[in-house]
């Protein structure tokens, strides 16, 4: 069941929460709609279960306007962030519920019921916790019931709340992979909302993120990482080193910073991002960028060495971030104070007040100035 | 396969137009509630104002303005300030008490608490009738101090205080269960003696609950009955309260004085529910953080 | 160094001159109160005790302040249930101020209230005429008695439910709605069993209350013995006529009432702090 939001606006009194939606989720996928709070994330998940109204838009369901229609008529699933588990049923007559809600004539019997909810506990492998009250499950172990609960109709679309939120980072590192096999298993359509980029590359096809109200990018995890379209998923997405200066000649200048810029207009201001794993350290500067930064911190922990950087001789609002792999860290031993030189391979673009990036690749002139350190 | 398809032959419900609610029952329960406010509150509140209006300008203000009845505002306001005080500090100790200390019996005494809430007035008045009373266990020891409390205004005192007690300790108590201790040990590290993080960490947080409960128990000793004319002796021009007032008006079938007391007192009343509401409103959710 | 918070008022010498005089206070002023009905009510023995209890008159005001108790608790029951459901449960204009309707009767005195419907249902008020003409007195009769009690007595379930369900969120009854169970399923499994124990609580106390009701039922009762006095007017009455241990012994019925309220309060808190604080949990994600 592929679905379809077709310009939905919400407000809640003078905070515009949804400005102008429009998204296509596919069929089969599992969606993440990524982005900070506030950005609109959580009420366009309940406007399409339907617990929340739109003011104008429309939702459709493959192919269906289901925008008047209510929730209980919309056959979802929904996981919510806290589980909001019937606290006074037991596990089984949780996952039972929305079995036993249905009209008399569509229920299913007694039997069907038990060995519903029998294969579902086997699914979420909790069996013999089938007559505990939810008080006494542990966070992750009540998610996966909250999870069970949702499927026990066999909803066509399954919607999922900050699952994870509220979980243990090795819990919810569990069961993120625990729900993609689930996924692959079984092939809803299943959207989830998440505040952790990390969560959303990891585990969905299709990444939605929002800022403020609108849709900011639509990718897959791959395509959003390597083509970040905006200053907004550069930043939510990691760090990213910025330098902002204006363009002089061929070249981006500010201070004693100069990174050249083949086929740039003259005279704008301009910003040039670079993600810490697009820039090399060298202790000279190359043909191509001029960029002397001393260095801050050092962290060693991790597959990588993180170096911090300040600019020297020009400046910038954050810290500068580069990476460098734990040989050539101890091939050149960088130490704090030492002054280095950033080398960008390939950088993003903002020229003057554009929204989109031009992607800037100095990938042969690099390789020349690699074969110099 | 559509989704009203799927969702079988039962008629699948509508929305009326965009704004409707996820969670039933809207309709019926606001309905219930406003018929029975309507009719049970406010529908009687309209008696009064019929009856009142009745009454000419003049009327009106003679019989409010009768030396006895003045007489009986002075008695039940000074009588009800003085029991909310009292109350004031009585409800903070026990407040305290039993937020911050174990010991024997608390459970039973934090039960006690609520006693006046769930004891008939009547009975609590003919109880403190009784000890109070010139022979009466307290009365008689009190009398050798030269007190005497039984058919005075300060019967009336106690009455009133022992009705109230609960308001200020309920209200009390939820805040200083929330008092975190870290900022009283950031005081004392900082070298502060305990009276001054008390006046200067803990009181601060208290005192819009405290004046709240103390509000509270001044408007709910304002209306008092049950309780005090037993203890108060009843002396026109000497102890006797408003309330009173108004029920010997009733008993000698003047309706239209009665309905005069009654609408002032209704009046203060109301003015002071909705001062108490607002108030709480500002301090106590702020304190909440909400 | 001791790993002990210290907080304020933690010396044993302050501990235990406050908890002296708090103690000490609330026994003299709440609990030898309670006591001496008790003791006053035997002061003239058992048989006489008996004696008052069973009297003609004091069985008829048992039983009237019965039916009064059975007609208002229901009553009352159901309009605090919808009330905090309509209240807690959504938002429309108007919300914050029936919230603060509900505390008219707290604010109002008892003998105000029994005026207020004196004047409305009483032969000369003005829906009372109409009544009267049709042959109908609900004032001076058991019917005004209910009425007033019931004023009196509204608030109690609603105040006990509404911070309740306030604090408790709507997730859970999101929840089954999303999964397709009605109204009543939601009402029913979900959302009584989660107010069940205040529930409980809200009935015993509107039943203290209804029972002990004396102001505003004095003034709508017309006070006639054997027929319109319910057993707080029996005590005043008894106590008028300067039979003390009669007043004590009618006093003494009321005020067990009110201790078993108190029990009852305890028992729901315990309830309460066992489903907040429940069994360990299982380990494991």
């Amino acid at each position: 069941m592929s679905i379809t939001i077709d310009r939905i606006k919400k407000s809640f009194g003078k905070f515009q929460a949804l400005n102008d939606v429009s998204l296509d989720i596919p069929e089969g996928k599992l969606t993440a709609l990524l982005g900070p709070s506030g950005s609109g994330k959580t009420t366009l998940l309940r406007i399409i279960a339907g617990l929340e109204s739109s003011d104008s838009g429309r939702v459709l369901f493959g192919g269906d306007d289901v925008s008047n229609l209510h929730v209980r008529d919309r056959n979802i699933g929904f996981v919510f962030q806290h589980y909001a588990l019937f606290k006074h049923l037991t596990v089984a007559q949780n996952i039972a519920f929305g079995l036993e809600s249905l009209p008399r004539r569509s229920r299913p019997s007694k039997q069907e019921i038990n060995a519903r909810v029998a294969k579902l506990l086997e699914m979420i492998q909790l069996p013999q916790l089938a007559d505990r009250y939810p008080a006494q499950l542990s966070g992750g172990q009540k998610q996966r019931v909250a999870l069970a609960r949702a499927l026990a109709t066999k909803p066509r679309i399954l919607l999922l709340d900050e699952p994870f939120g509220a979980l243990d980072a090795k819990v919810r590192k569990d069961l993120r992979r625990w729900l993609r096999a689930l996924h692959d298993e079984f092939h809803f359509t299943s959207i989830f909302v998440t505040h952790d980029q990390e969560e959303a590359l990891e585990l969905s096809d299709q990444v939605v993120v929002m800022s403020q109200g609108k849709v900011e990018q639509v990718n897959s995890p791959t395509g959003l990482y390597a083509r970040p379209e905006s200053r907004f998923v550069f930043d939510f997405l990691g760090h990213v080193n910025v330098l902002s200066g204006v363009v002089k000649g061929q070249s981006l200048v500010q201070g004693n910073a100069r990174v050249a810029l083949p086929g740039v207009v003259n005279n704008q201001e301009a910003q040039l991002y670079l993600r810490p794993h697009e820039v090399q350290l060298a202790k000279a500067p190359v043909a191509h960028a001029r960029l002397p930064l001393r260095i801050e911190a050092i962290s060693l922990i991790g597959s990588e060495v993180r170096i911090e950087l300040a600019p020297e001789g020009w400046e910038s609002n954050e810290i500068w971030e580069v990476g460098m792999s734990h040989g050539e860290f101890a091939r050149h031993n960088p130490t704090r104070g030492e002054l280095w030189y950033a080398i960008p391979a390939v950088g993003h673009l903002f020229a003057g007040d554009s929204a989109q990036p031009e992607t800037v690749d100095w990938h042969s002139t690099a390789h020349a100035s690699a074969a110099n350190m | 396969m559509s989704v009203s398809a799927q969702a079988g032959a039962a008629p699948v419900r509508r929305f009326a137009g965009r704004s409707k609610r996820v969670l039933p029952g809207f309709g019926l329960s606001l309905g219930i509630s406003l018929f029975f406010v309507s009719l049970v509150l406010l529908l009687p509140l309209t008696g009064l104002v019929v009856e009142t209006s009745g009454m000419t300008w003049d009327q009106f203000v003679f019989t409010i303005t009768d030396p006895r009845v003045i007489e009986s505002y002075k008695v039940t306001l000074w009588t009800a300030l003085a029991a909310s005080l009292f109350n004031g500090l009585f409800g903070l100790l026990l407040a305290w008490v039993l937020v911050r200390y174990e010991f024997p019996g608390k459970r039973l005494i934090d039960a006690v608490v609520d006693l006046p809430f769930a004891l008939p007035t009547a009975v609590a008045g003919i109880t403190l009738a009784t000890l109070f009373a010139q022979n009466g266990w307290y009365g008689q020891v009190l009398a050798k101090a030269g007190i005497e409390v039984a058919f005075t205004p300060l019967g009336i005192v106690v009455a009133m205080a022992f009705t109230s007690i609960p308001f200020v300790v309920r209200t009390v108590q939820p805040v200083l269960e929330e008092l975190s201790p870290a900022d009283e040990e950031a005081a004392v590290s900082l070298g502060a003696s305990d009276a001054r993080v008390f006046r200067k960490v803990i009181f601060p947080s208290l005192w819009p609950a405290l004046v709240t409960g103390i509000a509270l128990s001044f408007t709910r000793s304002l209306g008092e009955f049950g309780a005090i004319i037993f203890i108060a002796g009843n002396t026109p021009y000497v102890s006797e309260v408003t309330s009173l007032m108004i029920f010997v008006r009733l008993q000698e079938y003047d309706y239209a004085a009665a309905s005069a007391i009654a609408s002032m007192v209704l009046l203060v009343s109301l003015v002071l529910l909705f001062a108490i509401n607002l108030w709480q409103g500002r301090y106590l959710r702020r304190l909440e953080g909400r | 160094m001791s790993t002990e918070q210290h907080r304020v008022g933690d010396q044993p010498w302050v501990r235990r001159s406050l908890i002296g005089l708090a103690v000490s206070l609330t026994v003299i002023l709440l609990v030898i109160p309670v006591v001496v009905i008790f003791t006053e009510a035997l002061s003239a023995g058992w048989s006489t005790f008996s004696d008052n209890i069973l009297d003609e008159y004091s069985l008829h005001a048992i039983g009237l302040t019965l039916l009064v108790a059975l007609l208002t608790v229901p009553l009352n029951l159901v309009f605090g249930t919808a009330l905090a459901w309509a209240v807690t449960r959504f938002r429309f204009p108007g919300r914050k101020l029936l919230i603060t309707l509900i505390d008219i009767p707290f604010a109002v005195s008892p003998v105000v209230a029994g005026l207020l419907y004196l004047l409305l249902y009483g032969r000369n008020g003005w829906l009372g005429g109409w009544l009267s003409s049709h042959d109908v007195q609900l004032m001076f009769a058991w019917p005004g008695i209910v009425m007033v009690t019931v004023f009196v007595t509204c608030p109690f379930v609603a105040r006990e439910l509404i911070p309740l369900m306030q604090q408790q969120g709507s997730e859970e009854e999101e929840a089954g709605v999303v999964l397709g169970a009605s109204g009543w399923r939601i009402f029913r499994k979900i959302t009584l069993p989660n107010i069940k124990w205040a529930l409980i609580y809200g009935v015993v106390l509107t039943n203290a209350r209804a029972v002990g009701e004396f102001g505003a039922v004095s003034v709508v009762s017309g006070n006639v013995r054997g027929q319109t006095n319910t057993l707080p007017l029996h005590v005043e009455l008894l106590y008028q006529d300067y039979n003390v241990a009669g007043a004590f012994a009618a006093a003494s019925l009321l005020a067990a009432i009110a201790i078993l309220t108190l029990i009852a309060k305890a028992i729901v808190e315990w309830r309460q702090s066992r489903i907040e604080h429940p069994a360990p949990k299982t380990g494991g994600a």
